[in-house]
């Protein structure tokens, strides 16, 4: 029976994903961007998780990696004859060269995890409050240096005209990869010994595990998969510095809290429940007919409903939807919850 | 007339020393709730744009400028309160970390609050433009907002060290934040505390929502987002620890930016935020405790 529960846990996950792409394959072209945006989301979620989830230290900066993914992959696939129009000052060597969609991709996440080593070396020493804000940091900086420095991407435009290649497959096959490393290095020795630290750290330290280093692993990889999902995004719609900001970061921390932070099959779940009710009420704000009713919400009732669901699930179930548990069919797993992030 | 430095003129000093002044207090009250709570309200910066509404709310209906404020004062109060009462009271066995991303989700809340009722577009609060003339000293023009907020800020502080030094309830919010727990055994009691500093950190915030107005009149629903954040680094650069060291890291924040916005170029001027955060990690890395602290009073997280 044991043997059956860690192929469960890989499984429940995909199997999700694959049950939203099947979703997008039989609705409508309009209702068939939200699933890919979804799936988008989980990848996203899924990053966040693998470092967040696992180590129990709170990061608000990794959606700087999803931006400087997105501005890889952006800058170097939009066409070279587009390039002047919407970025004017660009480096000369980016602008002269123009990679593959699987290139790209592949850059992304190569560059987010470059971005994430160079920012965890300093900062993993921090938890908590201090980790909390200086991820925030991050986050601030990234903003501001992208939306400022026109040498390395559009600055204030939107990345038009990039090749928008994430269609349902590219993206459910992205979710899928996501949900699999993250998989993998849960199970890893490295995996096990940063959850050993997250349930107690001083105990972890005593048998000779380095918080530090195993904090920095996470993060390099959480990065590496932060900026995979922003090349996916990027190649989906036009991204902009705002698209990348407080709204994004806020968004998926919210599914990872409301999913339940510490299991892959919490972020999954959050990313798909939240990305659904998300787009039903996007979709509601421009006026729908459900069951025959005329639904017209105004604009800015999503962020209330999600931020309330967020407030209420924080409150009341503060392990998440899924209890910060992995799915099991024997539920051999005690109930209570141990981990520090959500006590 | 003009100081010979960087060629900054007197008004764009007035005008930092009165930012750094409202800045200040807004640290104040994220500090005063951090002491006793250990939380840090993200979602502080959404109680003064609550109070900026009430505020434009009045001057639409063309409502005298004192019935404005009362209303400002009355809303921020309540808002305050209710957001203790229905979400941080529940969370208050929680680890700091989750109470910071709670008041991340309030913060989004209201802002989205603030724009289905007001819509995107936002408010004109204009019973108080007549603070932005300018008075003339000795050949200087100075905006009489810098002064009234300095003086104001001054004020405050001011009643707030008598209240702190002096009564009992001061005693005990200062014995609640050196040390919750033996606070609470020797007698201290944890509602009353709490209760004392979210009322005295929201009537802070409705100060500062007047004085903001002004600066910036019109009111929209991420109005005081950017202030909160500048805030919340001087917090984290003072010394989140204690409330002198955070004012005068709000204080700082505040000069530093009004003085190096006003006087530098803007192609310099648009990297200030990322220079101001990296100075924060910084401090976060090097003195967890804070610039303004002393050896010794370095932050402990209560576990």
């Amino acid at each position: 029976m044991r043997r059956v529960d860690p192929i469960i846990q890989l499984l429940a996950p995909i199997a999700l994903v694959a049950l939203a792409a099947l979703v997008g394959t039989i609705v409508s072209t309009s209702t068939e961007t939200y699933v890919i945006n979804a799936l988008v989301n989980v990848a996203i979620v899924v990053a966040l998780y693998v470092f967040i989830g696992n180590s129990g230290v709170l990061s608000f900066g990794h959606i700087s990696f999803v931006a400087v993914g997105a501005w890889a992959a952006g800058v170097l696939s939009m066409p070279v004859e587009e390039k002047p129009a919407i970025m004017p000052n660009l480096a000369s060597l980016l602008r002269d060269h123009t990679i593959g969609n699987v290139w790209s991709l592949a850059l992304a996440a190569a560059v987010g995890a470059a971005f994430a080593l160079v920012v965890g070396l300093p900062l993993m020493r921090l938890s908590g409050l201090g980790a909390g804000i200086a991820t925030f940091g991050v986050l601030e900086i990234t903003h501001n240096v992208l939306r400022y420095w026109e040498k390395i991407g559009p600055g204030l435009n939107t990345f038009s005209a990039v090749p928008e290649s994430t269609g349902l497959l590219q993206a459910s096959l992205g979710a899928a990869l996501a949900v699999v490393v993250a998989f993998a290095y849960k199970r890893s020795r490295f995996g096990r010994l940063l959850s050993a630290t997250r349930e107690d750290a001083a105990a972890a330290r005593a048998v000779g595990v380095s918080v530090y280093r195993q904090r920095l692993i996470a993060f390099v990889l959480s990065g590496a998969l932060a900026g995979f999902a922003g090349g996916l995004y990027v190649h989906l719609l036009p991204v902009n510095t705002e698209s990348v900001y407080l709204d994004l970061t806020f968004i998926t921390l919210a599914m990872l809290v409301i999913g339940g932070a510490t299991s892959l099959w919490g972020a999954v779940v959050g990313a798909l429940v939240v990305s659904g009710v998300d787009s039903f009420l996007a979709e509601a704000e421009s006026g729908i007919h459900v069951f025959g009713q005329s639904l017209d919400l105004p604009a800015g009732t999503r962020i209330v409903v999600v931020g309330a669901l967020m407030a209420l699930v924080l409150i009341l179930r503060p392990a998440g939807l899924t209890g910060g548990r992995e799915l099991s069919l024997w539920q051999r797993h005690p109930l209570r919850v141990l981990t520090k992030f959500a006590r | 007339m003009s100081v010979a430095v960087l060629g900054i003129d007197w008004q764009t000093l007035a005008d930092a020393v009165g930012l750094g002044a409202i800045y200040a207090l807004m640290a104040v009250g994220i500090g005063l709730v951090f002491g006793v709570l250990r939380l840090v309200n993200f979602a502080y910066g959404q109680l003064v744009m609550a109070g900026a509404y009430a505020l434009a709310f009045a001057s639409e209906r063309g409502w005298p400028v004192s019935v404005g404020i009362v209303l400002c004062f009355a809303v921020v109060l309540v808002l305050s309160l209710l957001m203790d009462r229905i979400v941080f009271r529940p969370l208050r066995a929680q680890s700091p970390a989750v109470m910071l991303v709670a008041t991340f989700a309030v913060a989004f809340l209201l802002q989205s609050i603030a724009l289905l009722w007001f819509g995107p577009l936002g408010k004109i609060s204009a019973s108080l433009a007549t603070l932005n003339q300018p008075v003339t000293i000795s050949g200087v023009d100075i905006r009489k907002i810098a002064i009234v907020a300095t003086v104001l800020t001054a004020a405050c502080l001011l009643v707030l060290v008598l209240l702190l030094g002096r009564t009992r309830v001061g005693l005990h919010m200062r014995a609640a934040a050196m040390d919750f727990r033996t606070a609470e055994l020797l007698g201290v009691r944890a509602g009353r505390v709490i209760g004392a500093a979210v009322l005295i950190s929201g009537l802070l915030a409705a100060v500062v929502a007047v004085m903001l107005t002004v600066q910036t009149p019109l009111v929209t629903p991420d109005f005081a987002l950017r202030d909160t954040i500048f805030v919340l680094a001087g917090v984290v650069l003072g010394g989140m620890n204690r409330l002198v060291p955070a004012t005068l890291g709000g204080f700082a924040i505040g000069f530093a930016s009004g003085l190096l916005g006003g006087a530098l170029p803007t192609d310099q001027s648009q990297y200030l935020p990322s220079f101001l955060f990296a100075a924060v990690i910084l401090v976060l890395l090097i003195r967890p405790g804070g610039l303004f602290t002393r050896e010794g009073q370095q932050a402990v997280e209560r576990v």
